[in-house]
């Protein structure tokens, strides 16, 4: 909720054109059009043409009402009081039809297309939570799809319904925010040790604790790395724009249905709730999902009869065959216990364990092998430093490098999509530059990931505060320190 | 996949059943059975492996969901498709697979640790949703698998070696908690008594909605004898109320006690038939639509269980959770025009687009 003085700000901005209070005042819907404008970064061109000609024969109330228009955008552009609008890259825009659409919304159609396209029926087990409720709303709406939404009594049975159909060869997926993921870890390992597909889509809020639940914060990579008992290795997909919610989302789906893994969907408050303009797919070029559930015995027993082995892998993704109930012959116990290798009987043995620790971790590992390579923006060709990110700063680090760029510098600019696993030439462009700076709203945990992996010397650009649109003040002093960062070697 | 039969069971219509005889040894598995010898839950096991092969269903569509104890080895040992999942949560699991799954006979099983103190929250929300689940709360009074603590049935003063100067906290009846959460179906049984049990499970099976068993299973390794007193051959009867629907609440060994309306307070009581007269007791009746009724009944066994009803105390018809949920799907599948495909283009477009050549 934010309140301002609407009609004293568009009084102010009109006065030069001598109008009455009264008379003046009325133009503060243009204000609030101008306001929602930047908002909803909707070109502003045409809405001043309409004011000229519809206001032609009135010049001055032309005049007041697109300055009034223009106020209110210019309010939503330095104010710090909103965090929804989203720097976009101001590259050429692709030909396409275009909409607007916000992260979460993405989210959720990603997700209906990710049912579309695999054939399997969404459902969606969800406890309500900031940032995250909106996406159980919206998949509320599209039961035509075939999707169940439950709203269960908390984020624990929110995730064990979702693991329960996807058990019964459903799309399990659950959405919650940092304080549900830690209620919902314990599954996610049961999820893990079951090795069955389940999204969980974390739209990360500042904490600890209750924290902030309307403010964004990218803290929680940890806790979806590690925040589990055990070793407990789940990927993480982290989009970097409220529309690229969308292709994150059939990602997501895509390496949970091909490695049979719980997945995390790593958004944020800002993504969730900001919007872009987003060029509509073509629903033909969507990626295929379809999976193939187990129909028959995959295993001889000792005395020669065919039986069914849960545990017995794809050699090529390592993941373990999908055999839903329903299906006969293939009838199979399945638990949190470790199991033995192939047969999924239980087994206490530790060498067994430690085959199977290491074979999960080498399955999700594996999943680099089927994910592209890290692409870096660096136009000029020389840069020396690299800036690395992932989720959502991507568009306040990329509007940040160009300003380097514009002021003579040259600087490369990385994003992570992937952040488990890391694509694999990662550590071949890391020791490409000759510094690293790893901007993030959190103490520094993807730099942790990276010194921790990769031995690199990553300098950290830490707030834990929104970037959404840093005041002038405070982007002349973050460009001060990338450009010491660049020049400082 | 085998057809959709309809079968002579309410509840099981939408379940697959198959044409060939089964026998109890079908539903066992090449598992070791690992209890404590002597352990109730073997005759449970025993109970359900013979008692499916009546219910004529297609084996491949019947699921065990289990959380975390003693009795929640039991998938382990049932030739279905099953799950032993972590500690409280099978009801919240199994509500997602009975959903997404029509076609499918979902057992949960669990014990008075598992579903009455760590998975409390998502037992009560099962109830009150009536999910089609049959869910069996195997009942010691114990916790088994951690060695020795009290539970939340535990009589209040209970020497374990969490509690050495006495338990404190007073525990739940299952049966009444269960009533409190309107639950549409809820039983109570003994594992000694295989005809009883039997006949428990039959009529679980056949109620569409959730189904709550509790069945007494004696831990003889941490509190045995804990139903002795209902258990024993001479005494037990006089502490025993078998209830049938129809059937007036008599019991004792001679059929000298009944359950009575206290014409005071309109409480239910137990009395002397002889004293009282016949036509004063209470006539059961499972389908009361109003719990208060079978609620009375279940605190007849308070926390030292004198008095213990055993045999169906509620059994309703209202609409389940899940139908209703597959019933909103399908109406709204059925006003597309087209398929999902081209529904997910007008989606994707949405009202308010423009285009850049
Ligand atoms: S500890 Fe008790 S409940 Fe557990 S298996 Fe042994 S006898 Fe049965």
């Amino acid at each position: 909720m934010h309140s301002l003085d609407l009609t004293g700000m568009t009084v102010e901005a009109v006065k030069e054109f001598g109008l009455g209070r009264k008379e003046a005042a009325r133009a503060k819907n243009m204000f609030a059009l101008g306001l929602l404008s930047w908002m909803y970064n909707r070109p502003t061109e045409g809405t001043i043409d309409f004011l000229r000609s519809k206001f032609a024969k009135k010049p001055d109330i032309a005049n007041a009402n697109v300055a009034a228009f223009r106020a209110g955008w210019n309010y939503g552009e330095t104010t710090e009081d909103f965090s929804v609008s989203y720097e976009v890259k101001p590259a050429a825009m692709a030909a396409g039809t275009y909409r607007n659409i916000s992260g979460n919304l993405a989210l959720a159609y990603g997700l209906v297309a990710a049912s579309v396209q695999s054939g399997l029926p969404l459902f969606l087990g969800a406890y309500p939570i900031t940032p995250a409720s909106d996406i159980l709303h919206e998949l509320s709406k599209h039961k035509r799809f075939g999707v169940q939404t439950f709203q269960a009594e908390d984020e624990i049975a929110g995730i064990g319904a979702a693991l329960g159909a996807s058990f019964g060869g459903a799309l399990g997926v659950t959405t919650t925010s940092g304080p549900g993921v830690a209620l919902k870890s314990e599954t996610i390992g049961l999820a893990v040790s079951l090795e069955l597909p389940l999204v969980i889509c974390a739209i990360q809020r500042g904490g600890p604790s209750t924290g902030l639940p309307t403010k964004t914060e990218q803290a929680d990579l940890m806790q979806a790395m590690y925040g589990r008992n055990g070793e407990a290795p789940v990927p993480i997909v982290a989009p970097q724009s409220p529309a690229d919610c969308f292709d994150a989302a059939l990602e997501a789906v895509r390496i949970a249905l091909t490695y049979r893994t719980p997945v995390f969907l790593l958004s944020d408050g800002y993504l969730a709730n900001g919007s872009e303009p987003w060029r509509i797919p073509d629903i033909a070029g969507l990626p295929d999902l379809s999976v193939e559930f187990a129909t028959e015995p995959n295993h001889t027993d000792a005395k020669g009869n065919p039986e069914f082995w849960p545990y017995l892998r794809d050699p090529e993704t390592l993941a373990r065959p999908w055999a839903i109930p329903g299906t006969a012959g293939l009838e199979h116990r399945i638990g949190g216990i470790e199991k033995a290798d192939g047969s999924g009987n239980i087994s206490y043995d530790p060498a067994n364990h430690d085959l199977m620790v290491r074979t999960r971790q080498a399955k999700v590992d594996g999943v680099a092998r089927s994910i592209p390579d890290l692409e870096v923006d660096d136009p000029n060709g020389d840069a020396k430093v690299l800036v690395l990110g992932w989720g959502s700063t991507y568009g306040p680090i990329g509007a940040a490098c160009r300003r380097v760029r514009k002021a003579g510098h040259s600087i490369a600019q990385g994003h992570l999509r992937h952040i488990n696993p890391f694509p694999t030439n990662l550590g071949e462009v890391l020791k490409r530059y000759e510094k690293v700076i790893i901007p993030e709203m959190n103490l520094g945990q993807l730099i942790t990931l990276i010194r921790a992996r990769y031995l690199v010397d990553a300098m950290g650009y830490n707030k834990n505060a929104r970037h959404a649109v840093p005041g002038r003040r405070a982007r002349r002093g973050a460009d001060r320190d990338v450009i010491a960062g660049v020049d400082g070697s | 996949m085998t057809d959709v039969v309809e079968l002579g069971f309410p509840s099981l219509g939408s379940i697959p059943k198959t044409d060939i005889p089964q026998r109890a040894a079908d539903f066992k598995t090449d598992q070791e059975v690992r209890w404590c010898p002597g352990c109730g839950d073997y005759a449970v096991l025993a109970a359900v492996q013979g008692f499916l092969p009546e219910l004529g269903l297609a084996r491949e569509n019947i699921v065990f969901v289990s959380g975390i104890g003693c009795s929640s080895r039991f998938p382990y040992y049932m030739n279905t498709y099953g799950m032993h999942s972590i500690h409280g949560r099978a009801p919240a699991i199994a509500t997602g697979l009975a959903s997404a799954r029509e076609d499918l006979s979902v057992w949960v099983v669990t014990g008075d640790g598992d579903a009455l103190s760590i998975g409390g929250n998502h037992l009560i929300h099962a109830l009150r949703r009536n999910v089609n689940l049959k869910i069996l709360l195997f009942n010691n009074r114990i916790y088994g698998l951690t060695k020795g603590q009290y539970s939340p049935t535990s009589e209040v003063g209970k020497i374990t070696k969490s509690t050495p100067m006495g338990s404190l906290d007073n525990p739940f009846n299952p049966v009444s908690l269960a009533l409190g959460a309107e639950t549409t179906f809820v039983a109570r049984t003994i594992d000694s008594d295989r005809k009883h049990l039997t006949s428990v499970l039959r009529a679980a099976a056949e109620h569409r909605g959730t189904a709550l068993v509790e069945i007494y299973q004696n831990c003889n390794i941490f509190n045995d004898g804990a139903f002795d007193l209902i258990k024993d051959r001479t005494n037990g009867a006089d502490w025993t109320v078998r209830m049938e629907h129809g059937e007036p609440l008599v019991f004792g060994t001679d059929s000298s006690r009944g359950v009575i309306r206290d014409p005071e307070n309109g409480m239910l009581t137990v009395a002397d038939v002889n004293e009282v007269g016949k036509d004063k007791i209470v006539v059961h009746d499972a389908h009361a639509e109003d719990s208060a009724y079978a609620y009375a009944l279940s605190r007849l066994s308070t926390k030292d269980l004198p008095y213990t009803p055993i045999g169906v105390f509620r059994s309703v018809e209202h609409p389940t959770y899940d139908d209703q949920l597959r019933g909103q799907v399908a109406a709204a599948e059925a006003k597309l025009a087209g398929d999902h495909t081209s529904e997910l283009g007008s989606l994707l477009r949405g009202q308010d687009t423009w285009t850049v050549d």
